[in-house]
Parts: structure tokens; sequence; C-alpha cells
């Protein structure tokens, strides 16, 4: 009997383990985050065989007009959604922190800057500041590097750096920036142009790059972009990061966000150079 | 016979819908695009759109001037025909003319080819052969510039000059050149005296239609300019073009908001230069044949 009746139990857990997730799911948004949905992804479909999870990248503004006009389950973003975009949904979108990244500013090696504070860094990016040896470095016109408009990680770098400078003047990227259409290219173009400075997700970060370290004022310390750093709040160009659904996710968009919040989730955050959330 | 005559009508009636069609879709396109973009001329004045010196789509306030993306496409798009045209029509003359047996197939061939490298590959030599050579040859502080995007297009505008123009030549009737050589012309008086005057509109035609898929070219030109919305003062400085304005902004914008409003006026105006050119290869045509 009582062997009968493990028996049953074992085999209603079975089908309970049997009946699970099918179909598939589109993820769409942040540049900055591709890698890491991807990873999540990966593990996400190893443990539930019949799903697919599909990543697109494009930037957090393709996701959330993607989400908005209904063709993905959820939406990658690297900045908060703002009120118009709010306005435009016919539900009520919800919103999870998944992650945090710090924005790391990056030159060429043979740079000699190493430190710069955010008014510094906003003098360079406005074009304020159009040599490098106002700033201790060689005799060179600065390359701007930026993302383009499409992407979250501009407007975080715009609203927090150049809101962070003191004067009033022009609050915008100097047009000179050149505009490129991922953050690879811009770690490939900032290996490759010794007078570069361009930006982007610590995740990006690689030995062809260095990380300058950020002060909040001058005579304050800088801080160079590392895990701590980000999640003590030190590191002053750091952000959450987000995942958006439609209205309250059901099946498949569930089961993924949580996923991602748990302890595994979050130790693939830590395992592609984010920063975990808990 | 009434059914016959009632078959004859339908048939007659779908090939005249066929016909129609195109023209059809055309205008629907253009009426679309027309609604879409002059919505955008209740917020900003037409003189603040086309003279605007800076494109900041997103900031608040907004600032739509593309002035400085009208001149990107212009500067890219004279630095690739001033290298496509020449080389161009000298390559098409040489295929015509001077080559023979395989060396013309193989060159044919090749060219042809040339057309069928996607515009994408050619953005990614662009991006990193090309652009590297540029910067140390010019001692520039980088190397996307405007420059980068025309030479790199001027690879795509070459097999439509060329094909065209072979095909231009080739019609000229045997006579014309038995006559000039018979009067005493060199092989060369009479290629450019008489084979190129005789296959000019249909030179014209190569050299305009070459230029329409410059301007029109996204992609490649994307990866390589730069992307940089200043008045561009020279080639060798980063340029913003409106086709890769319209591509690397549309998928942000929501439907109806402003900046969607303003990608399909810089439509407006790319439709209109497109428009023109192809009038003018028009009266061009018509000129040469009276």
């Amino acid at each position: 009997m009582v062997a009968l009746a493990l028996g049953l139990v074992a085999a209603f857990a079975q089908a309970g383990a049997t009946e699970e997730l099918r179909g598939s799911l589109q993820i769409k948004g942040s540049d900055t985050m591709v890698n890491l949905c991807q990873a999540w992804a990966e593990a996400f479909m190893a443990r539930h065989p019949k799903v697919t999870v599909a990543i697109t990248g494009g930037g957090s503004g393709t996701g959330i007009a993607a989400l908005i006009g209904g063709t993905c389950a959820l939406a990658s973003s690297s900045r908060k959604i703002t009120e118009k975009e709010r306005a435009a949904y016919p539900a009520p979108p919800q919103e999870w922190t998944v992650a945090l990244d710090g924005l790391a500013v990056v030159v060429h090696p043979k740079n000699p800057v190493r430190q710069l504070t955010l008014q510094q860094l906003a003098d360079l990016f406005t074009g304020k500041t159009r040599n490098w040896k106002a700033l201790g470095g060689s005799d060179a016109a600065v390359v701007l590097l930026s993302r383009e408009v499409n992407s979250g990680t501009h407007v975080y770098f715009k609203e927090h750096v150049f809101g962070a400078s003191k004067d009033g003047g022009p609050k915008e990227f100097a047009p000179e920036a050149l505009l490129l259409p991922s953050s690879q290219a811009i770690a490939d173009e900032v290996a490759a142009n010794p007078a570069a400075i361009g930006y982007y997700g610590m995740g990006y970060l690689n030995p062809k790059n260095v990380a300058v370290g950020v002060a909040k004022a001058a005579g304050e310390p800088s801080v160079t972009p590392s895990e701590e750093a980000v999640r003590s709040g030190r590191y002053p160009i750091s952000r959450p990061l987000f995942l958006y659904s439609r209205n309250t996710p059901q099946g498949l968009a569930k089961a993924f966000i949580e996923f991602v919040m748990s302890a595994d989730g979050q130790r693939i955050v830590k395992q592609i150079d984010f920063v975990p959330v808990q | 016979m009434g059914w016959q005559r009632g078959r004859e009508r339908l048939i007659e009636g779908a090939i005249w819908a066929c016909g129609i069609s195109s023209i059809a879709i055309v205008a629907l396109i253009f009426i679309f695009l027309l609604r879409e973009g002059f919505a955008l001329f209740r917020v900003v004045s037409v003189g603040a759109f086309l003279g605007g010196r800076h494109w900041y789509p997103i900031s608040e306030p907004p600032q739509f001037g593309v002035l400085p993306l009208i001149l990107g496409s212009c500067w890219v798009t004279a630095g690739a025909a001033i290298l496509s045209v020449p080389l161009g029509i000298a390559s098409a003359l040489f295929i015509a003319e001077i080559a023979k047996g395989w060396v013309k197939e193989a060159l044919k061939t090749g060219i042809e080819l040339l057309a069928a490298i996607p515009s994408v590959v050619l953005g990614f030599i662009g991006i990193t052969v090309l652009s590297p050579f540029i910067q140390q040859t010019f001692h520039l502080p980088t190397g996307l510039t405007a420059l980068t995007g025309s030479i790199t297009l001027a690879f795509m505008a070459m097999p439509t000059i060329v094909s065209i123009t072979e095909d231009a030549l080739s019609a000229v009737p045997r006579g014309y050149r038995e006559a000039a050589l018979a009067l005493g012309a060199t092989r060369w008086q009479m290629m450019h005296r008489v084979l190129l005057r005789a296959a000019g509109s249909g030179i014209v035609a190569a050299v305009m239609l070459g230029i329409g898929r410059v301007i029109g070219e996204t992609m490649a030109v994307m990866m390589v300019t730069g992307n940089a919305a200043v008045i561009p003062r020279s080639l060798l400085h980063p340029v913003r073009t409106m086709t890769a304005t319209i591509a690397a902004e549309m998928g942000e914008t929501v439907r109806g908001s402003e900046h969607y409003f303003a990608l399909f006026a810089i439509g407006i105006v790319l439709f209109v230069i497109s428009f023109v050119i192809n009038v003018v290869a028009d009266l061009f045509l018509h000129r040469e044949r009276t």
C-alpha cells in the first residue's frame, strides 16, 4: 500500500514536472543587456527544453516601443520608462530591477589621462574641452564616441553626467560626437584610437580599453568602476537595469522573471560582469 | 459571342489593374509619407526644419534641424559620384571597346559580382580596413569620415554605372564606328568624340541610377561615416546622412510622437531629392533624343 501510494505520488510529481512550460518568449531592448539576457535565456532554456527565448537588441527605446506595439512579451531597458512612453501604454507596465550596472568611461591605454571629475566629463562630451592637453594629456583633438539616441546608455549618460555639471551651459552632446551603433563599436574604436573617449556598460570592459576613475567633484577621490563600488553607490555613474512587461506577466514571462530574480539568475548577472541586485 | 467579349473585357481590366497598380502604390506611399511628415510642421516651422543647424530629437525641448543631415548626404553622394563616375565610364569603355575574349567576359562577370556583395559586408570592410587606412593616411583624429563613406559607396554605384554604360555603348550602331575610322579618326578619337556622344543619354541614365543608389544607401553609410550631426566642412570630417538617421532612430520612436513625424519629414526630403534626380535625368534624356 505504502509503496503504491509513494509510487502514485512520484507519478504525480513526474506529471507535474513534465506538464511544464512550452512555447516561445520574445525579449527586446537594451543593447547593454543583450549578453546578460542571452545568458539568462540559455540557462532558462536548459531547464525548460521545450521553451525558446529569443533576445533582440536595438536599444532600450526600441524595446519599450516594441512592448507598446505588442511585438514582444518583455522589454529590457537600461533606463526608466519615461512618462510619455508610460502614457502610450494600454495597461500599466510592470517594472523589475534585475541588475545594476556601472557606466565605464574608457580611453586608449596610451592616453595618460586616468581620472576625471563629472564636471570634466561633461565639459568633454558637450564639446567645451576639445584638446587632451587641457587635461594633462598629449596635444591631440578629443574624439568623442557616444551611442545612438535610441540607446538607454546615451540617455542615462546625458542626464547623469551633464545634469551634474554646475554651469548652465549647453546640456547636449557636442554635435561633433560620433554616434556609433553599438557598445562593441565603441570598444573597438577606443582600442584603435589613442585620442578617443567613450562610455559603455562595464560588461564591455576589455584589456584594450582603460576605464578612467571618476570623481563626483574636484578634490573628492576618483573611483574606478567595480562591483563593490557600484553596489555601495561610491561609483558616480551607475544605474539599475530593468525588465518591463505589458501588464501582470503570465506563464512563460512570469517563470522567466522568477528565474531572473532567483539566486541562480543573479549568479549569472555576476558572471556577465554586472552587479547582482541582492 | 457575348461571353467572349466579356472575357476579353475581363482580361483587359486585369492587365489595366496590373499596369496601374505600381503607380497607385507609389502614390499611396507618397500620400502616407506626406501625411505623417507634415504632422511635424504643426509644431516646427518648415524653415526651422530645413535650415536648423542642430539635430537633437530626444532633448527637452527637441531640436529638429536637418541641414547637417541634408549636407551630410550631399557630401557623401558627391564624393562617391566623383570617384565612381569617371572610373565607371572608363571601365565600361574598356569592356565594350578594347577588351577582347576572356578578359572581357571576366571583367563583366567580376563587375556583376561586385553588385552582389551585400552592403553590410562592404560596410564591414569599410570599418575594419578602410577607416584605419584613411585615419593614418590623412593623420585624422578618426577614420570614420565622409570620405570613407564615399569610397564605400563608390563601390556600390560602380556596377550600376558600368553595366548600363556598357549596354549603351554596345547599342551604338556599328556604322558610326566604321564611319569614324574611315574618316581617319584614331580609335581614341572615335571613342570619345563619337561613341560617348552617341551613347550620351544612356550614360546620363547610368550616372543618375548610380547616384540614386548612393543617396538611398543606408547600412554601409551608417557603419562608416561616424554619424555626427555637424555641418560638414570637408570630406575628411564625420557626417550623418538622412538615411542613417532614419534607420538608427526609427526603432526607438513612439508612433505619433514629434520625433516619429520628424523622421517621416526627412523621408519627404529624401523622396523629393530622388524625384528631382529622376526628373533631371528624364529631361536630359529627352533633350538628347531631339
